[in-house]
């Protein structure tokens, strides 16, 4: 429009405005580089029928496979578990399970008859079971401290105000701190093999190497260094109310003592579901083979580790492991599962490729 | 915010004055020299000092006030409160989950401000302490310039700056004038001309300027550069005359003086009362409409959050009424714990809940988001194809916000003049009346000729002849173009201008100077304005001289303008020019008929016309003219009513001479261009003030109007005839019987075989539609039918529209219930109200000067290149930010999902799934750039198709990737996700012994894994998930997808190899320690990995290939065209005609 005013304006001001105007026109105008003008070479691919066929299809063959080995595998895994809570009044440990308190002097202690109907080869595990223990509750998963564990003497006689309640007793402070070290599992589990000619054989069980290498000689350290006197060491501390005995009287063995022990080193690696089980000895070294013969066997419980009052279960549990570890048959049956319908949806985009495909190229052509 | 600042301060200074002290206009003594006793009263005022604070902060105030003005914004307030209760209550993860993501977005933010507000105290304490020369007792003084007061009388030489906002009294010009620049104010570069008071004009030295005795009246500062209303009194004798003042005796400070030696000013405005200063106030912030739908799913999961909290807490509540489950003997509160009320525990509970779920709503989403749109605008500038060889100007981004709305855009509104036409004009012919004269030299005028026209017409007899000079002096006359000589430019050498010409014209308005070089050719050349007196060479090369009395201004409501002159023998005239319609009604004599017939004629044509009249004044009329012109003048209220008034008083009884035509051709590829904004589905509204019938030729020639359209007519002809109400009925009945045969299927009316609608509305039908109801109850819905008839049409052409009626269409229509995106486009001040009006302004870097530009959100140099804006750059943007925006959501329902689904099976204990370092980096480095990175560089079609199919633009209009529906679409997959892999692990872990294999090879021992290993098992297969979704997603891998894509997730194993690998001093927990390394040395956990990743993706993958079979949207289809391109290549380059796998095609 004609908007006409005082204000004269030249033509082609730019040009003619002040100095090197050449100059700054040259760096007006944009880099012409591949990023800047958006134009780097690039792969496009599109998800079509055509491209994810084969890939389902190749899913399909892999997993299914996979799959079925993965199930052969863990069935073949032997594999006992026994109850042994005594919430039955049938059960052997029920009167145990009945008259319970942490102190008592005299040891309840029963026994389960069992029978394996299969030999057990190779390395066997001993697994005790929980159920409906909430290790994994918040205020129970972080009441440790991890410090005190790794042998900080500071810590040892102040621990971290994550471990209360279970801090101090008697102003004395606890070794090892926390909730977790307090509820240590404590029952102890023997088994024996009932010979057909009438003998019992007591099982050997190793109590080493249970825990994760570097749990047990990184992550775990008792105060005072390797050769320590556990005992003095911990002198002005106090033991785990719920405990027994303390910390430095666990195991007989030195290098298996203290916070290095590994019960204890298994116990404070918190279970991520309330339903768990822990690895609790191996049978390894025996010198019979099969490890554990087919026949009947006795567990021996000394019943010290109370579940009733929170509605939990104890177990006991015998199995074999493989490659893939323990007896696992969810993941054989995932691979099958998801194996089985990448390729039946293989089979569905491929008719539908061809329905529809045909159909779009002519829409395309006429296009 | 500095902004609302500013205008606070100014604010309160001015109620410190006091409520009573308080008045319109202010008075300036200048020299601070009292006016006579005698003289009214004036209250005197306090000004403030010209310090210029740009700054917002001060050192003292920096923390607390940037730390308030962060915190206002409601995502950090949020995440400060998070973090705060954090800080107060037991809460499962520590305070430096959200502290330290926060912490880092407060501090880079405060740095960047800091650092930008130190920049400006730099700037500010450079301006406010550079010298300035003031005038005191008659001697030039150095002062600082903030010392400077109103009143002050101020020196500036060349090149120098303006200090504050001055009235010209003197120049070292001769004729009181100086050249400025106001290239930093309003981005025109070109030197404007202003004026000294006449009365003071001669006081040129400083004994002389300080002598002057006089005092200024003017408003009180207002922000508009171009307006300017004051009087100056000058007492000399004692006898005060009183003189107008306008914007052209203003200097704004900011400005620069060129090509003046010196001059003296006083000061009016200072300090933050500059109009520099008002002007910094930033414009009304606009919101795209993605950034709505955001801040909509944030409310949604905000609901969602507060919701999973509650059902937490009363979970939690039902499940521990059985003491033995509340504090079994193995897990025993705190005796304080304990003590505490009920009430109290369940608050604290349903706090920690919402701390734990609080990454839902990523702190990093509005980072990534601010980061998109900052560093993506990068790419509008860059674009080499839309870099002007000619004006060497390249795109401009004045705002980075709205980026993605260019995709959204379904009404443009474009203006004519200058957006659509060069606005380079050319003068084609005239016509006095009735005969026709062309210049035969049609080029730029660069060969002279005396001689050169043609008479169409018989010859014109010698009354005619004395009419036809009468019409070529007139056009020399009227106008207000200005000869700019060639050692005024600065000495540079003008190659186009190194023949014959010493001189060119130059003036705001193209059409002025097509005229006067048009009389050139045609043997009357204006030479120059020299004291008041016009000079012309006739064709006799005769110079002729008249006085140039007074210039009656153009503007846009009058459509005219008019000058008085008198010749050298004395007579007064007036002549005007202006649009046919302003003119003919005030014409009183002349050939009206043969005219009007031919300015129809030329405006068909596409031409612009324009109508020049006279009238002979007689001295008394002249007299009364002046008293009139000076009465309205000097008003300081409703000056420009007045003048108004005034104007239209002196313009009438006109002689009809004649008319013009000059042509303004369309720019480079407009139809192209409007072409395909209509093939995307846009409809394109052409707001012009022209006359219809031109602006009718210029749409058919832009192809807004195609030959099959069929026109309808809403114009003041029509509404004579009928009423308005008829007319309007008439014309909805039209349209919707067409279009109710037919549903809103937008192809088939793309197909062309049905009739497209085109509407044709005037300023004064629109303004008749848009009043308000009153009279009878049926004009209510006239805006309501107005709109369904525009709906239906996909063009409009409004013509005849003043600027506010342009902005008041945009509000009309984006007020309709539809509420539809809109774009302006204008390159001139009059469209400055429509792009503030719409939603997305675009400024084309026109002839008009830079106010457009200024006001616009967008800047471009040409119409044509709106095309990639909106079809490449628009559409990219908005794919982008729409992913961003649901995977941002999608990615922290994956992570935040299998939280809350843990929750039931530790007791609802808010006990956190993952680790505390997971937890907070998940969104800030495992994650957050791999999106960023697509969000920058993705392009689902490449640029050319955008380009070449513009009804692609269409897939993704009315916001289509973000609606409800795909937004439960995201959710849901992410919440299946979810579920996959936290049932996946918990499967794994729940009933077998998932163990890992050993101690480093050494044995073969099963070591059993807890809940940490868990956790990182399940974030494993959510970060590998969430990135693989993503690069399913991407469309164009370049090397740096490749490059962020994988390493991002290379860094994530880095990472936690790390994290786990060593015994880390500072932290009082060593949970993590080996976790990721044992799990890893478990097959099973590698198998699962792969298991979930898959399981989790099949889905997703499945319903896009579906969907993409099945329901192609137009997208899919273009990509499967490219495809196939390809594959034909493929085939004929291997030169087999067997039918390949196109697999093997797209993979190559």
């Amino acid at each position: 429009m004609m908007a006409t005013s005082y204000n004269a304006k030249d033509e082609d001001g730019h040009i003619t405005v002040s100095g090197p105007g050449g100059g700054t026109l040259r760096s007006r105008k944009p880099e012409n580089t591949a990023f800047k003008q958006q134009r780097l070479p690039a792969w496009q691919p599109i998800l079509t029928a055509g491209t994810v066929l084969p890939a389902f299809f190749i899913i399909g063959l892999i997993f299914i496979p996979i799959g079925i080995g993965l199930y052969v595998t863990s069935n073949n895994i032997r594999e006992f578990e026994v109850d042994y809570t005594g919430v039955d009044v049938s059960s052997p440990c029920f009167n145990c399970s009945q008259n319970y308190s942490w102190n008592s002097s005299r040891p309840c202690t029963c026994t389960i008859p069992f029978y394996l109907e299969q030999p057990y080869e190779g390395n066997v595990y001993m697994y005790y079971g929980l159920s409906n223990f909430y290790q994994n509750h918040r205020r129970y998963v972080k009441s440790r401290d991890d410090s005190q564990l790794h042998g900080d003497m500071d810590s040892l006689l102040t621990p971290s105000k994550e471990c209360e309640p279970y801090a101090f007793h008697d102003k004395k402070p606890i070794a090892p701190c926390g909730a977790i070290a307090n509820s240590m599992f404590n029952d102890t589990l023997e088994l024996f093999y009932n010979d057909p000619n009438g003998t019992k054989v007591l099982v050997p069980l190793a109590n080493t190497g249970i825990a994760w290498f570097t749990d047990k000689y990184v992550k775990f350290k008792n105060p005072g260094g390797d050769g320590a006197n556990l005992t003095a060491v911990f002198q002005g501390t106090s033991k785990p109310v719920n405990w027994l005995k303390p910390v430095y009287e666990l195991d007989k063995n030195s290098s298996n003592n203290g916070f290095i022990n590994e019960d204890f080193i298994v116990w404070m690696r918190t279970a991520a579901l309330p339903t768990f089980r822990k690895l609790y000895r191996t049978i390894k070294d025996a010198k019979v083979i099969p490890t554990l013969p087919s026949g009947n066997y006795t567990l021996e419980v000394v019943y010290n580790y109370p579940v009733r009052s929170f509605e939990g279960r104890k177990r006991m549990i015998l199995s074999t492991i493989s490659w893939m570890g323990g007896k696992n048959p969810f993941l054989g049956i995932a691979y099958v599962t998801v194996g089985s319908v990448c390729f039946f949806l293989g089979v569905v985009l491929l008719v539908i490729h061809h329905k529809c495909g045909n159909r779009n190229n002519s829409a395309d052509i006429s296009n | 915010m500095g902004m609302d600042f500013s205008t606070l301060r100014t604010l309160i200074s001015r109620y410190c004055v006091g409520e009573e002290n308080w008045v319109d206009s202010r008075t300036i003594y200048i020299g601070h020299k009292e006016p006579p006793s005698g003289t009214e009263a004036f209250i005197q005022q306090r000004y403030p000092d010209n310090r210029i604070v740009s700054s917002k902060y001060t050192f003292w105030n920096f923390i607390p006030k940037n730390m308030f003005e962060q915190f206002r914004r409601i995502a950090n307030f949020y995440f400060l409160i998070i973090f705060l209760i954090q800080l107060i209550i037991d809460t499962p993860t520590s305070p430096i989950t959200s502290g330290l993501p926060l912490f880092f977005v407060i501090t880079v933010t405060a740095i960047k401000q800091g650092y930008e507000d130190w920049l400006r105290h730099k700037a500010d304490n450079s301006v406010n302490q550079c010298p300035v020369h003031v005038v005191q007792h008659g001697k030039v003084v150095r002062k600082q310039s903030r010392k400077l007061r109103v009143g002050d009388v101020v020196s500036v030489k060349e090149d120098e700056t303006f200090p504050c906002d001055l009235i010209l009294l003197s120049t070292s010009r001769e004729d009181g004038t100086c050249f400025v620049t106001t290239a930093s104010l309003d981005g025109e570069s070109s030197h404007k001309t202003y004026y000294a008071v006449q009365d003071t004009r001669a006081y040129n030295t400083e004994k002389e300027v300080d002598s002057i005795h006089a005092t200024i009246e003017c408003e009180q500062p207002q922000p508009d550069l171009y307006k300017f209303v004051g009087r100056i009194n000058i007492y000399m004798d004692n006898e005060p005359v009183a003189r107008p003042l306008g914007s052209e005796n203003l200097l704004l400070r900011g400005a620069t003086l060129k090509n003046t030696e010196y001059i003296y000013a006083v000061a009016i405005y200072t300090g933050m009362e500059t109009k520099m200063a008002l002007n910094y106030q930033s414009k009304s912030q606009k919101r795209s409409a993605v950034e709505k739908s955001m801040n909509a799913y944030l409310v949604v999961y905000l609901c969602i959050l507060i919701g999973k909290s509650i059902i937490n807490t009363i979970m939690k509540y039902a499940w521990q009424a059985d003491t033995n489950r509340d504090e079994p003997w193995y897990n025993h509160r705190t005796v304080s714990e304990r003590e505490r009320h009920i009430l109290i525990r369940a608050f604290t509970d349903f706090l920690a809940f919402m701390v734990l779920f609080n990454y839902i709503i990523p702190v990093s989403m509005y980072v990534t988001v601010e980061m998109q749109k900052f560093l993506g605008s990068y790419f509008i500038m860059w674009d080499d194809e839309m870099f002007d060889e000619e004006l060497g100007e390249r795109a401009v981004v004045n705002t980075s916000d709205l980026n993605e709305e260019l995709g959204q855009v379904e009404y443009v509104f474009t203006d004519k003049t200058g957006t659509l036409t060069e606005n380079n004009m050319e003068f084609i012919e005239c016509c006095v009346d009735g005969h026709v004269y062309v210049p035969n030299i049609i080029c730029n005028g660069q060969v002279m000729t005396g001689a050169g026209m043609d008479m169409i017409d018989t010859s014109p007899g010698p009354g005619a002849r004395e009419h036809e000079e009468l019409f070529f002096r007139a056009l020399c006359l009227c106008h207000t173009v200005q000869v700019k000589e060639e050692e005024t430019v600065d000495g540079i050498k003008q190659g186009i201008h190194q023949g014959k010409s010493t001189s060119f014209y130059i003036s705001s308005s193209p059409d002025e100077v097509a005229l006067v070089e048009g009389m050139k050719r045609l043997g009357f050349t204006f030479l120059r304005l020299k004291d008041s007196h016009m000079e012309i060479l006739n064709r006799e090369d005769e110079i002729e001289r008249f006085e140039l009395l007074e210039v009656l201004t153009f503007d846009s409501v009058r459509r005219r303008m008019s000058v008085i002159v008198r010749s050298s023998t004395g007579e007064l005239y007036l002549f005007c020019k202006g649009a046919d319609s302003s003119i003919f009604p005030r014409v009183i004599s002349g050939k009206v008929e043969q005219i009007k017939a031919r300015v129809e004629h030329n405006a068909v044509e596409g031409l612009r016309t324009l109508c020049v009249a006279y009238r002979p004044l007689s001295p008394e009329q002249y007299q009364e003219v002046c008293d009139l012109l000076n009465g309205a003048k000097l008003a300081l209220q409703d000056r420009d009513r007045q003048l108004a008034e005034a104007y239209d008083l002196i313009e009438k009884d006109l002689i009809l001479l004649g008319a013009t035509a000059v042509e303004d051709r369309l720019q480079d590829k407009a139809a192209d261009t409007i072409e395909s904004l209509h093939k995307a589905g846009m409809k394109v509204w052409v707001l012009t003030g022209d006359k219809m019938e031109t602006a009718a030729a210029t749409c058919y020639a832009s192809k807004l109007f195609r030959r099959n359209t069929q026109i309808l007519e809403l114009t003041t002809k029509r509404t004579e005839e009928q009423s308005l109400h008829d007319v309007l009925f008439d014309l909805s009945r039209t349209v919707l019987r067409q279009h109710g045969g037919m549903t809103r299927d937008t192809f088939s009316s793309l197909s062309g075989d049905c009739t497209d609608y085109g509407l044709i509305i005037d300023g004064a039908t629109l303004s008749a539609v848009m009043r308000p109801a009153q009279e009878d109850s049926n004009s209510g819905n006239y805006k309501e039918i107005f709109l369904e008839i525009c709906r239906n049409c996909s063009a409009v052409l409004c013509c005849r529209m003043a600027p506010l009626q342009k902005a008041q269409i945009v509000k009309l229509i984006k007020a309709s219930k539809e509420h539809p995106i809109t774009l302006a486009i204008g390159d001139g001040a009059n469209d400055v109200s429509m792009i503030l009006e719409a939603h997305v302004g675009i400024g084309i870097m026109g002839k008009e000067g830079r106010q457009a530009v200024r006001n616009s959100d967008y800047a471009i140099p040409k119409f044509k290149h709106l095309k990639k804006m909106l079809l490449v750059h628009g559409h990219y943007y908005y794919i982008r930010i729409s992913e961003l925006v649901q995977y941002f959501f999608y990615k922290n329902v994956c992570f935040i999902f299998p939280q809350f689904l843990y929750q039931f099976f530790c007791g609802f204990s808010q006990q956190p799934l993952y680790d505390t370092a997971y937890l907070t980096l998940y969104n800030i480095s495992f994650t957050s750039l791999p999106i960023l990175l697509y969000s920058l560089i993705e392009q689902h079609i490449n640029m050319d198709i955008l380009k070449k199919d513009p009804s692609l633009y269409r897939d993704i209009a009315k916001n289509s990737l973000l609606r409800w529906r795909n937004f439960i679409y995201w959710t849901v997959l992410g919440v299946y996700d979810a579920v996959v892999m936290f049932f996946g692990a918990y499967f794994l872990f729940d009933n077998t012994t998932f163990t890992s294999n050993g101690q480093l090879m050494t044995t073969n021992t099963q070591m059993m894994f807890g809940n940490w290993t868990f956790g990182t098992l399940v974030f494993t297969v959510l970060v590998f998930t969430v990135t693989f979704k993503l690069a399913l997603d991407t469309h164009y891998w370049t090397w740096i997808n490749h490059f962020i894509i994988w390493g991002s997730l290379i860094f994530f194993v880095i990472f936690s190899l790390l994290w786990g690998g060593i015994i880390w001093p500072f932290l009082n927990y060593q949970r993590m320690y080996y976790v990721f390394m044992q799990m890893l040395s478990s097959g099973p956990a590698w198998l699962s990995i792969i298991l979930l990743i898959t399981a989790s993706l099949v889905p997703d993958v499945v319903k896009k290939v579906i969907w993409r079979a099945l329901w192609p949207t137009t997208t899919e289809r273009i990509q499967r065209v490219r495809d196939k391109r390809e594959f034909e290549r493929a085939l004929a380059y291997h030169s087999s005609d067997s039918l390949l796998d196109d697999v093997a095609v797209t993979e190559t």
